[in-house]
């Protein structure tokens, strides 16, 4: 992995690199150069399997980040290679040529975060969303609850437990305080 | 009131399609559900009865809560002791359980399902999320109150609520039905203009009839 | 015996075959819940289905055909069932059993699946004519061995007339078609699998993929017309398996007993095989037991029945 790493960087400009696990990397490019790393990537070093395609909206610098997650059966190595696109002016190159399924990602990402793949087949087509008129909702200046609230009725009477707090309150009064679980240890 | 005038009222209570493609409003039934009245109090008990021990529910799982009646179905929990067989197709289906959270577009298919089914039929609500919109209470894309698309005869509560509880609620769906409180289609004909109101309110793109028999 | 004594015993003698087809079908399903680890429904629960989808307030047609289609398929059931005598030697239980009436009887088993498939194809729901397809296709497959075991039987006792039939095989149970011509007997009881539709041939219902095939569009009065028939089909085709192949019944209680264990053979069968794919089955028919049946001709008209 190294190696290929080393490789890339000569290859591309290669903004930061992560390993997180031993079969777990991670590299960010320019978007300019995306396309061509994937089909090196495809086509030479046996990162045949798109495994998925997704975004995170960062909207503190105002970006989204892509995540296209490759897999090589032969070495079951995963790489994700990410990429950062404007948030503003959402755009991205399609990928549907590399891989055929790609189509399907990137109508699900123009639906739920508004990036346009121009080129990609079917892409203005709903995916989840039937009729959706508010802006993409999984942007996260969507306000989801304030959109529920207008939108579907509220049954009175609804509150909200901590569900530890309430377990422990119901069910387990008499009972000696657990330990409970240390998540520091792992 | 001459015929002309009842003629005249008769045309305003057909529906209008408009989510319809003009050319295909011909093709599709315009008259709105009406109510039937129920037999005389002997017979009709007596019908109930066979009815409530032949529940025929429909095998649409439209949600998670599908997952609960796959061991209802197996040896473990067995529901065909109780009379209740699964139906693949509206119908001939006369239970409809909606299996947790309903997302807009399942709404839409709940729909046109819930009126194909021949009545009397029921509708079993399963989950929180049918109540009160559960976790996904404030999700842009699920809705909150069950009731005010269908009518609703049993709800059960859970996230997700175990076989168990599920064949408590058809017990109860059981008891309602043999007492003759199960007039959901009824209801269903008198506040359909209510319940239309709702669900155009969700569902965008309307592209069916308004009624679908 | 007038018309109306006819007519009179005919009504007893339906009225008794459908419950009792039905009862048949209550008691199989039990029986596979029983395999399957389940306590099963209530033997009595096909008449609490048929009088729940009976009493549906609302109906949905499709048209005069959709109408027809189960009325078809009841003419089939009863048609069958009317030709074939129940008990030799009843009056009640004779029916309108003639001359020739094996060839009706033939006629009508078809009869009934071709009147579905006018009525649910008008229903306009794709996997209706999928079913119909799929269900025309097998019956045409298990009638080739099943007319071919019924050619032998008619060579064997040169009748057409099923009363015949079942008068040459009295006498001992050695005079059964069972005995004196095993080979027809194997080929028919093969395609019995294919007509009763259980597990291995059931693909024409395919509840998972096809939902209950050709009859998806039909609803509340329709389906309980189609139930009805099938208890009543059930039935008439398990007495003509009995009367053809089991020397008859002399009595009632002997008829339900034969008739019992004959469909217990399918459902045994059924409950222990998984199911053929559509082409696998109609392969299935027109292969091994079409040579058995072929191979029963030759033994009883060739050979002369002696081995």
């Amino acid at each position: 992995m190294e190696q290929l790493i080393k490789k890339l960087k000569g290859m591309v400009h290669l903004r930061a690199y992560r390993k997180q696990r031993d079969d777990l990397h991670f590299i960010m490019v320019d978007k300019p150069q995306l396309e061509m790393i994937l089909a090196h990537l495809k086509n030479n070093e046996g990162f045949t399997h798109l495994a998925f395609l997704q975004a995170v909206d960062l909207i503190e610098d105002g970006k989204f980040q892509l995540t296209y997650m490759l897999y090589n059966y032969s070495t079951s190595v995963n790489l994700g290679v990410n990429v950062l696109i404007d948030r503003d002016d959402a755009e991205m190159n399609s990928i549907h040529k590399l891989w055929a399924h790609g189509w399907q990602y990137q109508r699900e990402l123009h639906e739920l975060y508004g990036i346009d793949f121009p080129g990609s087949p079917r892409v203005e087509e709903s995916f989840v969303l039937e009729g959706w008129e508010e802006m993409p909702p999984m942007r996260r200046d969507f306000d989801t609850l304030e959109y529920s609230d207008k939108t579907f009725y509220q049954r009175p009477g609804r509150s909200t437990n901590d569900p530890a707090e309430y377990m422990k309150e119901k069910m387990y009064k008499n009972y000696p305080p657990s330990p409970g679980i240390r998540r520091d240890d792992e | 009131m001459n015929k002309k005038h009842i003629n005249e009222i008769e045309d305003q209570m057909k529906l209008a399609n408009e989510g319809l493609p003009e050319k295909e409003r011909g093709l599709f039934a315009d008259a709105r559900p009406t109510t039937v009245d129920a037999f005389n109090k002997y017979y009709e008990g007596f019908l109930n009865w066979a009815r409530s021990r032949s529940l025929w529910m429909l095998a649409f799982g439209t949600g998670c809560g599908a997952t609960e009646l796959r061991p209802l179905m197996t040896s473990r929990y067995d529901m065909s002791r109780y009379g209740i067989a699964p139906r693949p197709t509206p119908r001939q289906a006369s239970v409809f359980i909606i299996g947790g959270y309903a997302s807009i577009k399942t709404i839409k298919r709940i729909v046109r399902s819930y009126e194909q089914m021949q009545g009397p039929k029921y509708v079993i609500a399963l989950g929180s999320c049918t109540i009160n919109g559960g976790m996904y209470f404030d999700s842009y894309n699920t809705i909150n109150r069950l009731d005010y698309y269908i009518p609703v005869d049993v709800y059960i509560a859970g996230c997700m609520p175990r076989p168990e509880a599920l064949i408590a609620g058809f017990n109860r769906l059981k008891e309602k039905i043999r007492a003759g409180e199960c007039e959901g289609m009824n209801e269903y004909a008198e506040k359909f203009d209510w319940f239309k109101k709702n669900q155009k309110q969700i569902i965008k793109n309307w592209n069916m009839p308004d009624y679908n028999w | 015996m007038s018309i109306w004594t006819q007519v009179l015993y005919a009504a007893i003698s339906v009225t008794v075959a459908t419950v009792y087809g039905l009862t048949l079908g209550g008691i199989v399903r039990k029986l596979y819940a029983r395999v399957h680890g389940r306590f099963g429904p209530p033997v009595w629960q096909p008449f609490l289905d048929i009088i729940q989808t009976s009493s549906r307030r609302v109906s949905v047609s499709h048209g005069n055909m959709f109408l027809l289609g189960p009325v078809f398929r009841m003419a089939g059931g009863l048609g069958t069932y009317l030709f074939i005598p129940v008990i030799f030697g009843s009056a009640v239980f004779g029916n309108f059993s003639m001359a020739g009436d094996l060839l009706l009887v033939m006629y009508f088993v078809f009869f009934g699946q071709l009147g579905m498939a006018l009525g649910a194809g008008q229903g306009g729901h794709p996997y209706s004519p999928l079913g119909i397809a799929r269900g025309l296709a097998q019956m045409s497959a298990f009638e080739v061995p099943f007319t071919l075991a019924v050619i032998a039987v008619a060579i064997q006792y040169h009748s057409l007339n099923i009363t015949s039939i079942v008068a040459a095989q009295q006498g001992s149970f050695l005079n059964w078609t069972l005995f004196t011509n095993p080979l027809a007997v194997i080929a028919a009881m093969i395609s019995m699998l294919g007509m009763n539709m259980h597990s291995p041939f059931s693909i024409v219902m395919a509840p998972q993929e096809i939902p209950i095939g050709p009859p998806v569009e039909m609803n509340s009065g329709f389906l309980s017309i189609l139930q009805t028939n099938r208890g009543l089909f059930a039935a008439a085709k398990l007495v003509l398996f009995m009367n053809l192949f089991f020397g008859g019944a002399t009595n009632l209680l002997e008829m339900i007993a034969k008739t019992f264990f004959i469909y217990m053979f399918s459902v045994f069968v059924g409950a222990a095989y998984p199911r053929f794919r559509p082409e696998q089955s109609f392969r299935f028919f027109l292969k091994w037991p079409t040579i058995i049946g072929v191979l029963s001709i030759i033994y009883i008209a060739y050979l002369g029945g002696v081995l």
